[in-house]
């Protein structure tokens, strides 16, 4: 048995270190001279089959801060496009925060004529595909001229039914016996929904928010179809020509651009796990 | 009478309290419905219309544009490969991941460090690691390299049919945690009674795997597949950054197409793949909900 828990372990170690590998390999790269890293990977920019093969290093050769100095001084562009994503990301999550909040309540607490239907329709247009509703978006956006604006991204992806879904589970667990007494004591239903339904929903909120981070800061199809204007790209769409002598460069914006996400994962993994659960249960 | 009376009122009350109950759930929804409907419904019926009828007048065609979808070239080579790319990566991430949330479940000790480690790539954006999958996959890359000292001939995966490969490994890194933490709330609800009793009549570890494991996790099967499916429709942010608008025909996507399309408004055809897509998801989990929930 403990031979067996131990085989386990030793399986799951390596898998581990498989899973975080190309994290590591970020980091490493990110630290290592540049001189360096051209002659690891240049093979990788030639065509044709080569003797020697590229090559990446544990540990840096020659490790240095150089490539982080160079981007967080002299590349202004790269900031514009931090501050984008920024401006994306975090008017979504707060218009979420707004708007699915008191939907997941409403769905979670009161029963009315065709909640359940239209709680179906929810789940349905949470599991379609961006090819489906990509031309429905481009036709309100064409429509109320948000085409190439910021806007054009934050709309809709507020009004994304996930994160209903995922607060709905939550507040579905509250016991009624808490709401009922509030209302014995009088309290009116919006006051219900402020002072029990958000304390005690917190860590569905949290959840619908840690899921909706990683995938907004990670968002491509809306912004590659909808935003022409480069100036407005966020940095889920940041990919320079990448050429041998910007390697560390690269590496260095590499690992800035994952900081944020990686932030929260670590922060909220408890959330994330309990959002994950939540878009599996059943209804 | 008395009595009658004061009954009645009471149920009218109940009544009362009833409908305010109602209105006031769905004055909470208003808001999100409002969007829901301005942002994805109403657009929606459009489009179902507008694929019926001519580029930009109103002519009614019939089902014309859907004709010329499913016969596009550029479609039928983007559904192929979505579709098998679908059918080798979705078996192969349900399983994976159901093994490594067996083995997480099954281990004493601290298990958060492992689950740690497998969800990790959720966080990381694509942008991010691009070169890394340039490096692993490559002609003059680590796998190549490995190839020659196997077999002496190296392996290009970026330019040839092995493209989709790619794709298959990220998207497997990408989504095992998910699955996985998925899995682990799936076996955390089988009651321990039923292995204790398996156990007593002699079940082996993988006889119980077997007949009880496996049969309790039916109803989570429906819903995971499901979101691995949605999922896998986003690999196309690594096709995308890794080989641009038209990379190898092999891992030439379905949003590659549908965004081609854009760029070159071709709305009809938009719209009607758009349809498509929308009925082949709902027959999907219609389908599949119904398969499951027939065999239990």
């Amino acid at each position: 048995m403990t031979f067996k828990n131990k085989i386990t372990h030793i399986i799951l170690i390596a898998l581990s270190l498989l899973f975080i590998m190309p994290l590591l390999m970020i980091f490493s790269g990110s630290f290592e001279n540049q001189s360096q890293l051209i002659e690891n990977l240049e093979p990788l920019f030639n065509s044709g089959n080569l003797e020697n093969k590229a090559k990446w290093h544990a540990i840096p050769m020659y490790p240095t801060l150089k490539s982080y100095v160079e981007i967080l001084l002299d590349s202004p562009e790269f900031f514009i496009m931090f501050w984008n994503s920024c401006k994306l990301v975090f008017p979504i999550l707060m218009g979420q925060l707004i708007i699915n909040t008191p939907g997941a309540w409403g769905f979670a607490r009161y029963d009315f004529k065709g909640k359940n239907a239209l709680f179906a329709l929810y789940i349905v247009l949470m599991l379609m595909p961006f090819q489906v509703t990509m031309v429905s978006n481009y036709i309100v956006l064409n429509y109320f001229k948000l085409l190439n604006t910021r806007m054009g991204i934050i709309l809709p992806a507020i009004f994304s039914t996930l994160s209903v879904f995922i607060m709905y589970r939550f507040f579905k667990g509250i016991p009624n016996a808490v709401i009922e007494a509030a209302r014995m004591d009088g309290a009116n239903e919006f006051q219900i929904f402020l002072r029990i339904g958000i304390p005690m929903g917190a860590p569905g909120i949290a959840s619908a928010m840690v899921l909706g981070f990683l995938e907004y800061w990670n968002m491509l199809e809306q912004p590659l179809a909808f935003l022409e204007d480069k100036a407005l790209w966020p940095l889920s769409l940041y990919m320079p020509a990448i050429r041998p002598e910007v390697t560390g460069g690269y590496l260095v914006s590499s690992v800035i651009i994952l900081i944020p996400p990686l932030l929260i994962f670590l922060i909220g993994q408890k959330y994330l796990e309990k959002g994950i659960q939540a878009s599996g249960l059943k209804e | 009478m008395k009595m009658l009376l004061k009954k009645s009122r009471k149920n009218q009350n109940y009544i009362c309290r009833n409908n305010k109950k109602s209105l006031t759930g769905w004055l909470f929804i208003l808001p999100s419905l409002a969007g829901v409907s301005i942002f994805y419904l109403i657009p929606f019926a459009d489009v179902v219309k507008r694929s019926v009828t001519e580029g930009m007048g109103s002519e009614f065609v019939g089902l014309r544009n859907y004709t010329t979808v499913l016969e596009n070239e550029a479609f039928l080579l983007a559904a192929k490969n979505t579709v098998k790319f679908m059918l080798i990566c979705i078996p192969l991430l349900l399983v994976f991941s159901l093994l490594c949330g067996v083995m997480i479940k099954s281990i004493r000790g601290r298990a958060d460090i492992y689950k740690t480690a497998f969800l990790v790539p959720l966080a990381v954006p694509v942008a991010s690691i691009v070169l890394i999958w340039k490096f692993l996959f490559h002609e003059n890359g680590f796998f190549s390299m490995l190839a020659v000292n196997i077999s002496g001939n190296s392996i290009d995966f970026m330019n040839t049919d092995l493209a989709v490969y790619v794709l298959i490994v990220s998207y497997l890194w990408k989504n095992t945690g998910y699955d996985m933490i998925l899995w682990i709330a799936g076996l955390s609800n089988i009651p321990a009674g039923l292995y204790e009793a398996a156990s007593i009549d002699g079940a082996g570890r993988i006889k119980q795997f077997f007949y009880i494991t496996l049969p309790n996790l039916k109803g989570m099967l429906f819903i995971i597949f499901i979101l691995s499916v949605i999922n896998s429709f986003k690999v196309f942010r690594e096709a995308y950054l890794i080989g641009g608008n038209y990379p190898h025909t092999s891992m030439y996507m379905l949003q590659h197409l549908f965004n081609n399309w854009f760029v070159a408004l071709d709305i009809e055809k938009l719209c009607a793949g758009a349809v498509i897509m929308s009925i082949v998801t709902s027959v999907l989990i219609i389908f599949f909900k119904n398969s499951i929930e027939g065999g239990r």
